[in-house]
Formats: structure tokens, C-alpha cells, sequence
């Protein structure tokens, strides 16, 4: 029952406040016992997965229509799992520093813990589309935790923004997912990842590659869809440390590697991955040099980052399958570790500016050596992991079959940034003159340290033995999985002089020479920046403003306020619609054999005064009375026809309708005429078609009988299957039970509503500016 | 604008009332077999509390009514109405699916369909009870 313990995450969060109140300060570290314990029980996992390949863990949700969360666990989804529990905890504790007597620390806790499920959710589904759901939630959850500063306007708008662009590629990726379901005949990952059938051949390939891509690439920043994420850099810092490092924004990598060894391989997997991650590659590690705000720095090296594990998968060879886990495990550690420092910095020295920093080294001498480590390995310095994965990843580039040269200069020029960018995170802050900061820095308390010490502690110990905790053999196992073919290339520090090696030597050298002028770069750089504003942000802005201008047309034009209009419009539709199907799908009929009593006459024709009398009335009063006329003759219809139900009921709507009137007929202005002659007889015409076209459609559909009507089955089982004679009741309650549940709640709502409604303006009323509101007539 | 009523109304509402409330029951309960039914018994309570409402104004039918708030019988009404669902899923069928059960000693018809009755009673009397005092509260305020 792996999966009620996940979702007991969202239990979790809902009571996180009540932990946050008994346990105060502590609560962090309580609730970090959640992924803490889930990690562990992943951890059991591993073994038997590695060995079996694959564990498919089912609960029957809605067994008779066939629903079931079903995770699926094999080292793909163990991987992402470990990563997503590890670093949880590792973040939850450190939040408990960072946030200390933080008045939202709850609602922080509530966002962290609903997004961490949702993530788990996203890589343990089986079902796309449970993937798809927990998908959406993490981009749900991530809004809240983006704009957590919710009083800053900066953080909405950041907030906002990558909530749009995120759930923009998660309508796309809804298309796709549904047309792989439809292509493979499976919505079942591990059906879909099993069966024999080729869906590159298949012809919805191309359609369902692009949405899925679509939605990939979104979520995981990539160029030009990469602008969300540094400005997403506004939420607190042990957000970015867990949201844009190892979770959040490798869901889309997680996507496209789970997929690859059903979908990978073709021309346009290949170059669309290739290009698009390089570009990405080497737009983050260009862009990141432009900044000195620390958390920018990072943000895009996690967009470099995430463009060269796209870039892997789309060379796909064996040496990129191994590159991609190594590079993705590498970085989910240097990057929490080193968002983890940049939080330490900000928090005791009160800037995030490095040019601002220097000198930190002697008074905190714990954190500028776990930034000297995690640097370190995004700089690729052995005995780092991250040595090992940008040697991999050098290699593949090297034995890419497509755009090698691209790939290769690329990849050159990009580690040159990063590496100059490591430098700037780890030695800028640290060494160097002291500055003046706004607070006086001193070492962090231990609990922010724990968490980037184990992170730093992970990329040195597995850099220096990869088979440590058999790491190396889930890894392997993880490339396999993605692969669809065995690897088998062994993880070291060591693989020989080559041209990897020597790549990886100039661009150290290079790299360290650009951080050295890197002040003098920068200043070069800003004359770039009026090209810069025309980026795809721009874009995005001016597609957002569009957006806004065109719903204020539509608004102005269909929700103008004025009640004729919106009468008018919803009349017009209807003559349209059932106008089109009545005049030329079917033949309309004319002639009906009319058997009326004298008094049926009577009252119709009683009816029909009082429409008329309603329409030509001058009073107000005089029309509610006529309209109320018609009502109480519709009841003595129903009476005439043996309907005492439906008599009843109209009856009594009929009276309440008068007494409602009564009650908002005083509050309107006088009775006056605002309309035009022409526009009366456009009304009126409306109106006559209407009534003709209703009438028509009652005549047609009495000669019109298509199927047997339900009515007979009804009559005949109400007593004997529901145990009620009255007819109409029992469906109210039985037979159609939910749509009478649903329109209770819509009653209510409907209730809640103008209640409120009618409040509201009482309260305002103290105001003196409420008055002319009330005085004014809402359609007028 | 709308005040107390005159003394025929008011003699008439105090004796009114209860009948109809008492009628409104009747007609609730009778629903499944004769003409009746939840939502016309919610409208005729409902209408009970507004000739109540007109004789004696609001403040005097929030006595009436003592502790209960009409906006907190639409939620009692939605209440009932999901509770109506559960007994199904105890008894491994599918949503809804009505349960009948005899209660000895009154030999009394008791089943998931009157629970759901009573829901769309409580939410039909809360809403348009709710409604009208909330409008006439409106009016009392306005100079």
C-alpha cells in the first residue's frame, strides 16, 4: 500500500498546522520523518528492482469501471523517488532554518508537502493519466510555493508566470498522452513500455511527439520556454532548492527519459532533442554569466543543466544513457547544495549579490566548504561525481551520430560558462577582501547545514566510489531502463587519456581565466542587453497582453451588464441552433389534428392575455401580475392534465416568484422607456421567432419518435424495483438521484450567491460612494 | 419597506404557520407514493417562514427560528444529501444505489431515497428562506 503512504502526504499537509502548533520551530523536523521514512522504504526496494527490473504495485480504486492507482517502480521511477524523498527531508530541514519564526511557516510546510507528493505521484504513476493529474498538481503547488511572498509583487507576477507557461505545455502534454493512449491501445505505462507493436511507425507519431515535447520542454525550461524559471527564482530559497534543482523541472526530463525507449531513436527525436538541448545548454551557461544575483547564477546553470540532459537523451547512444543518469543524479546534489548556500548567504550576510560578498570563508568556514565541494563538482574537478558525469557526457557528444560538430562546440563553449559560474558561486562569496554587508554574517545554525553538508557529502563519496550503497548498480540500471537495451559502461574517475579528458582540461583552464575577468566581461556583455529585451520573454508578454485585450473586447461586447443583451444573445443562439437542426435536418411538421376542449381554449387563451398584456404594460406591477397570470394558467394546464406534482410545484414557485418580486420591485428605478423603436421591433421579432420555433419543435418531436420512450420503463418499475408510486418523486430521488444532487448543490450555490451578493452591498453601504452604486440599476 | 402586517395577517400567520409547516412534513413524507415530495415540501416551508416573515418582520422570525440560520439548513440539506450516497458503498454497490430498511416496531419504511428527500427539503426551504430574509433585511436598511 505504497500508494495510500504517499497520499498520506496530503494528509500530512492538511495537518501540518496543527504539527506546526504543537511542535513549533521543530515541526520542520518532524514532518521531514514523512520523506525521511519514504526514502528508506524506497531504498528496501532497490535490490529486488534492480535485480526484477520492475515492480508494478496496484490498488483497485473503482474496480467495476476499472480505475486503479497503480505505481509503477522500476529505477527510472526509484531514482527520481530517492531524489524527490532525500532532498525533501534535506529541504524541509533546512527550511526549518531558514523560515525560523516565519509568521507563514504552516502555509509553507502545506505547499512543500502537497508538492512533494504530487512529484512523488508524477514519477511512481503507472497511468498516464494519473501522471497527468499529479502533473498538474505539481504545477499547482509550485505556484503557491513560487509566490509564497505573496505580498510581493514581484513573486505573483513570477508566480504567475511560470504557472502559465507550465500549465500552457500541460495542455499540450494532455493531448499527447491521450494520443499515445489511443496510438499504443494502452493507458497503462508499463503495458505501453511491454508491448511489441512500434509506435514510431505509427501514424499519430509526429502529433503526439510534438505535444508531448511541448509539454516536456515547459516544464523542464527549456530554450525558449526558459524564461519562467530564473524569475521563478523569487520564491524563498529552499523552494528553488528543492523545486528548480532535482524535482519540479526535471519532471519534464523525467518524461521524455520514461517515454525513450518507446518513442526515442527517430530522425525528429534525435534532432529535435539534440539541437533544442544544446541550445539550451549554451543560452543557460551564456545567460547565467550576465548576473550577480547568486540565485540567478544558478538558475541558469540549472537551465544549462537541463538542456544537457535533453541533449543526452536525444543522442541516446549507451554512453549518453549512462552520461544522463550520472549528469542527473550529479547535479540534483551540487544543485541543492549549492541553492542551499546561496540561502545561507542570503540569510546571514542579507544580500544575494555576490559582488557584494567576499571574505565569508573565516567567519563561516562549514559553509564556503561545502560550496567548495558542490562548485567544484558543477565545475566537472575530479574526485567529484560531477567530474564523472561531464566526462560521460563529453564522450557522448563525441559519439553523437547526428550534429556532431554542433554538439561538440557546443558543449565546449558551455563548459567554459559553467565552470566560470562555479568559480563565481564558490570562491566569490568566500574568498578575496572582506565587504560590508547589510547583516553581520556569522555560521549558519546546524540544521541549514545539514542538509547541503549531505548533499556535498553525496557528490564526493560517490564520485570517489561509484559502487558505494550499490549506486552504480541503480544507476546502470536506470540507463538500462531508459535505454530499452542493456548498458553496461561502468562509472570511474579514470577512463584514460582522451579527448574528453583534454576538453575537460582547456575548459577548466579557459573557465578560470573567464572568471578572473569576469568583471570586465560583464561590463562588456551590457551592450547586449537591448537585444536581450526582445527575447522570448518579450513574447510572452506581449502574447499575455493580447490575451487581456482581447477578453476585455469580448467582455465589453457579450458582458456588458445590460440584462436585454445577454437575453438577446442567449435567444439568438437558440434560434440558431435549433433553427438550423430543425429547418434542415429534419422536415419540419405544420399540421397537427388539434382535439381541444372549450376550456383548454380558455386557458390558453387566458395565457395568452397576459403575455401580451405583460409587453404593451406600463406599469411594473401590472407586468409581474400578468406574467403571474401566465404562471398560475402553466399550473392549471398540468392540473387539466393530471400532472398534480408538477400543478403543485408551479403553484408554489409561482407564488415565491411573485413574493421575490414584490420584494426587488421597490428597489428598481422608475419605470421608464430606454429602448428605440427600431430596437423594440428587433426585440419583438426575436421574440415571435422564438415562440415559433419552440412551438415547431414541440409539434416535430410529438411525430418524431426515434427511440421508445424511457417513461414506459419508469412507470412500469417504480413500484417494484424503487418502491414508490409517485412517479415524479422517484426519479427525483431515485432514478436520477445525481442530477438532483448536482442541482441541489447548484441551488445552493445559486442561494450562497445572491446572498452574499445582497450582503456585500449592505456593507458597503456605510461608504458614501455605495450609495450612488445602489442608487444606480445594475443594468443600467 | 415591508413592515409588520395588518391584525387579520398576523392572527392568520401565527396560526398558518405552524399548519404549514405541519403540511410540509406531511407532504415530505407521503412524497414517495402521493403527490408530494422534498422539493414541494421545501417550497411550502419555505413559504410558511415568508407569510411569517411578512406578518411579523425579520427579527421576530429569527426568534422563530431560534438558533438556526436558513444559510446553515442549505448545508444540513447538502449534508444529508451526500450522507444519502454512503449506505451503498457498505454494501458493495455501486453509487446511490437505494437501500430499504423496515424499522420494527413502527413498521416504517425507512430508505436512502427519504434520507436524500430530507437533503433536498433542508436545502430547498434553506435557500429561499435564506434568500427572501436576506432581502427583507436589505430593505430594512435602506432609509
Amino acid at each position: 500500500m505504497i500508494q495510500f503512504a504517499v497520499l498520506m502526504g496530503f494528509v500530512l499537509a492538511a495537518l501540518s498546522p496543527m504539527l506546526n502548533h504543537w511542535f513549533g520551530q521543530r515541526a520542520s523536523l518532524v514532518l521531514a520523518l514523512f520523506p525521511a521514512g519514504l526514502a528508506a522504504w524506497l531504498a528496501l526496494q532497490a535490490p529486488e528492482v534492480i535485480e526484477n527490473g520492475s515492480l508494478l504495485l496496484e490498488w483497485q480504486w473503482v474496480p467495476s469501471l476499472g480505475i486503479s492507482l497503480t505505481f509503477l517502480l522500476d529505477s527510472l521511477s526509484l531514482l527520481f523517488g530517492l531524489l524527490i524523498t532525500v532532498m525533501g527531508a534535506c529541504v524541509l530541514v533546512y527550511a526549518g532554518g531558514y523560515l525560523k519564526d516565519h509568521p507563514d511557516l504552516a502555509r509553507f510546510h502545506i505547499a512543500l508537502l502537497a508538492f512533494m507528493v504530487s512529484m512523488l505521484g508524477l514519477v511512481l504513476a503507472d497511468g498516464l493519466l494519473t501522471l497527468f493529474v499529479f502533473w498538474e498538481l505539481t504545477s499547482i503547488t509550485s505556484y503557491l510555493l513560487i509566490g509564497f511572498n505573496h505580498a510581493d509583487i514581484n513573486a505573483r507576477k513570477s508566480a504567475r508566470q511560470g504557472l502559465f507557461v507550465t500549465v500552457a505545455g500541460g495542455l499540450a502534454l494532455m493531448a499527447g498522452l491521450v494520443l499515445l493512449g489511443i496510438a499504443s491501445g494502452s493507458w497503462s505505462l508499463a503495458e505501453i513500455l511491454d508491448q511489441e507493436a512500434d509506435l514510431r511507425e505509427h501514424a499519430l507519431y509526429t502529433p503526439m511527439l510534438i505535444c508531448l515535447l511541448l509539454g516536456a520542454f515547459t516544464k523542464s525550461a527549456q530554450f525558449p520556454f526558459h524564461f519562467w524559471l530564473p524569475n521563478a527564482m523569487a520564491a524563498p530559497t529552499p523552494v528553488s532548492a528543492y523545486l528548480h534543482s532535482a524535482t519540479m523541472v526535471k519532471a519534464g526530463i523525467y518524461l521524455l527519459a520514461r517515454l525513450h525507449p518507446e518513442l526515442g531513436g527517430t530522425a525528429m527525436w534525435v534532432g529535435v532533442l539534440s539541437v533544442v538541448g544544446a541550445t539550451t545548454m549554451l543560452v543557460g551557461a551564456f545567460l547565467a554569466i550576465h548576473h550577480t544575483n547568486i540565485k540567478k547564477l544558478l538558475a541558469y546553470s540549472t537551465i544549462m543543466a537541463l538542456g544537457t540532459l535533453t541533449m543526452l537523451l536525444g543522442i541516446g547512444t549507451e554512453y549518453a544513457m549512462t552520461a544522463f543518469v550520472t549528469f542527473l543524479l550529479a547535479h540534483s546534489l551540487y544543485k541543492g547544495a549549492l541553492f542551499m548556500v546561496a540561502g545561507i548567504l542570503d540569510h546571514e550576510t542579507g544580500t544575494k549579490d555576490v559582488t557584494q560578498m567576499g571574505g565569508l570563508r573565516s567567519v563561516m568556514p562549514l559553509t564556503a566548504t561545502i560550496a567548495l565541494v558542490a562548485a567544484l563538482s558543477l565545475a566537472g574537478v575530479p574526485p567529484l561525481l560531477g567530474f564523472i558525469g561531464k566526462e560521460l557526457m563529453l564522450e557522448s557528444v563525441l559519439g553523437a551520430d547526428s550534429f556532431r560538430t554542433l554538439l561538440v562546440l557546443f558543449a565546449f563553449l558551455a563548459s567554459i560558462l559553467t565552470i566560470a559560474v562555479a568559480f563565481i558561486v564558490a570562491l566569490r562569496p568566500f574568498y578575496g577582501k572582506r565587504h560590508q554587508t547589510p547583516l553581520e554574517p556569522h555560521e549558519a545554525p546546524p540544521g541549514m547545514l545539514l542538509g547541503p553538508a549531505l548533499l556535498a557529502l553525496g557528490s564526493l563519496l560517490l564520485g570517489l566510489m561509484p559502487a558505494v550503497l550499490g549506486a552504480d548498480a541503480l544507476l546502470t540500471a536506470t540507463a538500462t531502463a531508459i535505454s530499452g537495451q542493456t548498458v553496461e559502461v561502468a562509472l570511474s574517475l579514470w577512463y584514460g587519456i582522451n579527448v574528453a579528458l583534454i576538453m575537460s582540461i582547456v575548459s577548466l583552464g579557459l573557465g578560470f581565466l573567464l572568471f578572473r575577468r569576469w568583471d570586465s566581461v560583464r561590463g562588456k556583455l551590457s551592450v547586449l542587453a537591448p537585444v536581450m529585451r526582445h527575447g522570448p520573454e518579450a513574447g510572452y508578454e506581449s502574447m499575455m497582453n493580447g490575451i487581456v485585450h482581447f477578453s476585455e473586447w469580448q467582455t465589453r461586447l457579450l458582458q456588458n451588464g445590460y440584462m436585454r443583451n445577454y437575453i438577446l444573445v442567449m435567444l439568438a443562439t437558440l434560434i440558431a441552433l435549433i433553427g438550423n437542426s430543425i429547418l434542415l435536418r429534419h422536415s419540419p411538421v405544420f399540421a397537427v389534428d388539434l382535439d381541444v376542449r372549450f376550456h383548454e381554449v380558455v386557458v390558453a387563451g387566458t395565457m395568452v392575455m397576459g403575455a401580451l398584456f405583460a409587453t404593451i404594460s406600463r406599469s411594473r406591477l401590472g407586468a409581474v401580475v400578468s406574467v403571474g397570470i401566465m404562471g398560475f394558467s402553466i399550473a392549471l394546464i398540468f392540473v387539466l392534465f393530471s400532472a398534480p406534482d408538477l400543478a403543485i410545484t408551479q403553484l408554489l414557485v409561482e407564488t415565491l416568484t411573485v413574493i421575490l418580486l414584490v420584494l426587488v420591485l421597490f428597489r428598481l428605478p422608475r419605470f421608464s422607456n430606454l429602448s428605440t423603436s427600431l430596437e423594440r421591433i428587433r426585440d419583438g421579432v426575436v421574440a415571435a421567432m422564438v415562440g415559433i420555433l419552440i412551438c415547431l419543435l414541440i409539434m416535430t418531436s410529438w411525430s418524431i419518435q426515434q427511440f421508445e420512450p424511457i417513461s414506459t420503463y419508469m412507470i412500469e418499475n417504480s413500484a417494484p424495483l424503487a418502491y414508490g408510486r409517485n412517479i415524479v418523486n422517484v426519479i427525483l430521488v431515485d432514478y436520477r438521484a445525481l442530477d438532483t444532487l448536482g442541482e441541489m448543490f447548484v441551488l445552493a450555490l445559486a442561494a450562497i450567491g445572491v446572498i452574499a451578493m445582497l450582503k456585500l452591498r449592505n456593507n458597503t453601504k456605510t461608504t458614501d460612494s455605495s450609495k450612488v452604486a445602489a442608487k444606480e440599476p445594475y443594468d443600467g | 419597506m415591508v413592515k409588520s402586517g395588518t391584525i387579520i395577517l398576523n392572527t392568520a400567520a401565527r396560526f398558518l404557520m405552524p399548519l404549514q409547516l405541519m403540511f410540509s412534513i406531511f407532504l415530505l413524507l407521503r412524497g414517495h407514493d402521493e403527490p408530494g415530495g422534498g422539493f414541494i415540501a421545501g417550497l411550502v416551508a419555505a413559504g410558511a417562514f415568508t407569510l411569517y416573515l411578512f406578518a411579523f418582520g425579520v427579527s421576530a422570525t429569527k426568534e422563530v427560528l431560534r438558533m438556526v440560520d436558513p444559510r446553515d439548513l442549505i448545508g444540513v440539506g447538502l449534508l444529508l444529501g451526500m450522507i444519502s450516497v454512503v449506505p451503498a458503498w457498505f454494501m458493495g454497490q455501486p453509487f446511490l444505489t437505494a437501500q430499504w430498511w423496515t424499522i420494527p416496531v413502527i413498521d416504517f419504511k425507512a430508505s436512502t431515497p427519504l434520507i436524500f428527500d430530507v437533503g433536498v427539503y433542508f436545502a430547498v426551504l434553506g435557500s429561499v428562506t435564506g434568500m427572501v430574509m436576506t432581502l427583507m433585511e436589505v430593505d430594512k436598511d435602506e432609509p
